[in-house]
């Protein structure tokens, strides 16, 4: 075998090991909300991307959308039965009073983009 | 308790007016605090529930020589309409241009079309030049997507167009530029910036069409927040006077003439008229309405002038009650949803290593010139992915789906219930109030003795004139209506289950059913004929007894509403098990049942059994859907697979149930299960479309026929294949429309 085929084969292996680690073994990690609101900024995917919020405490997640691309244009929440669109730079609220403990989800319109919010 | 209200004020121009209305509002008793923004104009008031109404605060700031907009709709879906428009028209411009510049580029470079096309556009040099701004500037949306998404390490469909079409250009690029470095490594030096463009000019002209197709699918919503009225005529201070729908308050008496919307909800004060309510109920006819009658917001005022005491404004309205409902539904995930969800959360990144995958293969293992293949195979294979069609598969389905049960007066809490509903194979109807019109009536008056009919029915009413029993109430109102006069009756006495006892002038009466009379020790044997009788035409048989002896019987039945039979029948057209539950005695129930063609009867249950006895159906393997008012079946509703409430759209009712029929049409009771079959039908073609169109394309686009047949998939294919399969799950999701109900 050539020399370039070996050094395909090598950056191949390579490309597909980096792509699985950079997009599939991606730590989570979650921003603690102390407070009654929070504040997430659309961009590129949703920052702070996981949430911690507690259980039964009504908190306000403030969606505030930067990235005009348009998949991010709307944003469901689909255990709370919430589906908003997402304005260009306007600040969108939703409420939230999670009944019980676990992790929900939540997404784009076409379940592109994914956000995480803990419930403990 | 204490609670704050935000509400925009007009007329503020500088801070002083901030201080004033301020303090004007701070003024009123029970306001705690007062806080107003000059940037957003909007006031925020702290104040007592109980103490401070809309109207003070009103008027309180209007005594600053301000205005408060206090029942602002938040969402204005006309500027959201507006921006997407705009948006298509920003999509149609650079489709256009790189459609018409790809177009010169694969002109100047197809074989087979590239003789005919004139020197220029052969060019290398000229190719870069045309391709560059459809790279850059109408693919620029891909890249805006694609590169904040990196660095969140999420990758989506934008990524792949990016890095396929990147892949293209560049390569292009250096060919033209250095194609005597290409020729030196054995390869012919040929740019594919056709492929870059064509690739990119598809893809946005299939999301012209699949975003054109989507504002389609939220159109119920549109149309909801488009019936209400803009403004109302109210009555203040003895004028009456026009003003925008925002502004009506609680208690406010608006006139409604004929050929207008009515603006709010409210009951009728004076005057009579006839309303169509087709747009928020579903109901064709229109309705008589006079005073004391309830009328709903966004309805429309036929004939007759009429004033009405606003009762629901803002977002407490039928029809703010309704948008929410549909909202919250079509935000809500379908469980079928969750598998696709899990696919697409890992989808795009086993693309990109695809990808990848088929380089190698290609390169190594291919045919000369290896590079090309490689190149153009894992380029085709990033494009004809499609994670699109996986992500809009459900929701656009579901977004039709509860849209369109909303037009005609069903209404959907959540994708699951629509879900559910599919399965049913059996409905429980809740007889009173039901399948009937709840108001039961007198229909026979037997005298026994030498009394008359009419001294039987005084005796009977005013027995039951003490009573709460829903058929105390008709024996009563039979009474009113013959205008008989009742008289008092002492020692009144409940029996649970069985009737009433009582004296009067000193005769001891007793009005009840069979039991009443065994305990007592009346015999009823001899008149069990017309008792039975009675029972078998569907009636109520009460019996009058008067000091030991049987004296009369009283008849009363509710009667059935004229949606009952055909809605039957429809169910049963679907396959469907149709039982009743009522606490009536068995011979009547049978007597319903008889009429309407149910399957069985749930006869003699408590109110409070009726959830065992749905948890039995169930427990035999069946999936029930109970029909019931939603309010006093509520447990019922809440143990059923699916509950649904033949309600007025209130709270309660649609708290309780997972679909509200607020036409109370029986026959919607079918409509709302054929809805979820076809809903569902069309989500799982979609879904099997979607995964389908992956599954066989991506290892099409790998190669996976050419060992066979020597055939290989043209990435410009790829991206014409990649913009129909979404555009194709749009609009099959919009075809439901179509559907007949």
């Amino acid at each position: 075998m050539s020399l370039d085929k070996i050094i395909v084969i090598i950056a191949g292996i390579l490309g597909i090991g980096v792509t699985y680690w950079f997009f599939l073994m991606k730590k989570d990690r979650a921003i603690k909300i102390a407070g009654s609101s929070v504040t997430i900024v659309v961009s590129g995917g949703y920052n702070p991307e996981v949430i911690s919020i507690p259980v039964g405490k009504t908190t306000e997640l403030n969606f505030m959308r930067t990235d005009p691309t348009e998949c991010l244009g709307e944003v469901v929440i689909g255990d709370f039965n919430i589906r908003r669109e997402l304005p260009l730079n306007k600040k969108v609220s939703v409420k939230i009073t999670p009944a019980k403990e676990g992790e929900y989800t939540y997404s784009c319109g076409m379940n592109m983009y994914h956000g995480k919010i803990i419930v403990s | 308790m204490e609670i704050k209200k935000t509400f925009s004020v007009q007329g503020m121009h500088c801070a002083s007016c901030v201080v004033l209305i301020e303090r004007a509002l701070k003024k009123v008793e029970g306001v705690s605090d007062a806080v107003v923004n000059i940037a957003t104009n909007k006031a925020t008031v702290t104040f007592n529930a109980g103490e401070v109404s809309d109207k003070v605060i009103a008027s309180a700031v209007a005594g600053a020589g301000y205005q408060a907009i206090l029942n602002e709709e938040v969402e204005k879906e006309d500027e959201s309409q507006q921006r997407k428009l705009k948006e298509l028209q920003t999509l149609r411009k650079k489709v256009t241009v790189s459609l018409v510049l790809g177009g010169l580029i694969f002109w100047g470079s197809f074989p087979g079309l590239m003789e005919t096309a004139p020197e220029i556009l052969k060019n290398f040099f000229v190719q870069l030049v045309l391709a560059t701004p459809v790279q850059f500037w109408a693919g620029w949306t891909f890249y805006r997507a694609a590169i904040p998404a990196f660095r969140h390490r999420t990758a989506n469909m934008d990524s792949l167009v990016v890095i396929g079409t990147t892949v293209a250009y560049f390569y292009s690029l250096f060919v033209t530029v250095f194609p005597d470095t290409v020729n030196a490594v054995g390869i012919t030096p040929l740019p594919y910036f056709d492929v870059a463009t064509i690739i990119i000019g598809l893809i946005l002209l299939g999301r012209y069409f699949e975003d054109k197709a989507k504002l389609g699918t939220s159109d119920a919503i549109r149309k909801l927040i488009g019936l209400q009225a803009k403004t109302a005529r109210v009555l203040r201070n003895g004028q009456e006077i026009d003003i925008p729908i925002e502004q009506v308050i609680l208690g406010d008496i608006v006139r409604v003439r004929p050929g207008e919307k009515i603006p709010v909800d409210g009951i009728i004060e004076t005057g009579i008229s006839a309303i169509d309510e087709s747009m928020v109920t579903g109901e064709s006819l229109p309705i008589e309405k006079k005073a004391g009658d309830t009328v709903f917001g966004a309805t429309f005022n036929k004939h007759g002038t009429f004033t009405f005491k606003a009762m629901k404004v803002g977002k407490d309205t039928l029809l703010a009650h309704i948008i929410k409902l549909v909202e919250e539904a079509q935000g809500s995930k379908a469980p079928i949803q969750r598998v696709a969800d899990a696919v697409s959360s890992y989808f795009v990144p086993i693309v990109i290593m695809l990808a990848m995958l088929t380089f190698v293969l290609w390169y190594v293992f291919g045919p000369e010139p290896s590079l090309t293949y490689a190149l153009l195979n894992m380029i085709t294979v990033l494009i004809i992915a499609c994670p699109c069609a996986m992500g809009l598969a459900t929701p656009t389905a579901i977004m039709v789906g509860t849209g369109k049960g909303a037009e005609h007066g069903i209404l959907i809490k959540t994708a699951a219930s629509l879900e559910l509903a599919h399965k049913v194979n059996t409905v429980v109807f809740d007889k009173t109030g039901t399948l009937t019109s709840g108001e039961p009536k007198v229909t026979d008056i037997i005298s026994l003795s030498d009394e008359s009919n009419e001294t039987v029915l005084t005796l009977a009413a005013s027995l039951e004139k003490g009573s709460e029993h829903s058929l105390a109430d008709a024996i009563v109102k039979g009474a009113e209506e013959r205008t008989l006069s009742l008289r008092e009756v002492s020692d009144f006495r409940a029996v649970p289950g069985q009737g009433v006892t009582g004296v009067l002038d000193g005769a001891k009466l007793m009005l009840g059913n069979r039991k009443l009379f065994e305990n007592v020790g009346i015999s009823f044997e001899k008149q069990e004929g017309d008792i039975a009788r009675l029972e078998r035409e569907g009636k109520t048989a009460m019996l009058l007894g008067k000091n030991g002896v049987f004296i009369g019987i009283i008849a009363v039945a509710d009667t059935l509403k004229d949606s009952a039979k055909a809605g039957v029948t429809a169910l049963k057209n679907l396959g469907i098990t149709v039982f009743m539950i009522t606490g009536d005695n068995k011979r009547t129930a049978e007597a319903i049942g008889a009429i309407l063609g149910l399957d069985d009867i749930l006869a003699e249950v408590l109110p409070d059994q009726k959830e065992i006895e749905i948890k039995k159906l169930q427990n035999a393997g069946r999936v029930v859907a109970m029909v019931g008012d939603g309010i006093n079946d509520a447990p019922a509703l809440a143990s059923a697979d699916v509950g649904i409430a033949m309600g007025s759209g209130t709270d309660i009712a649609m708290e309780a149930a997972d679909i509200t029929l607020i036409n109370k049409d029986i026959r919607s009771v079918a409509g709302a299960i054929a809805l979820s079959k076809t809903t569902m039908r069309t989500i799982k073609q979609n879904l099997f479309w979607a995964f389908g169109y992956n599954v066989i394309l991506i290892p099409v686009a790998m190669g996976g026929l050419y060992p066979f047949f020597k055939v290989l998939l043209n990435p410009i294919l790829a991206s014409v294949a990649m913009a129909v399969s979404s555009i194709s799950v749009v609009a099959n999701s919009l075809y439901l429309k179509s559907r007949k109900m």
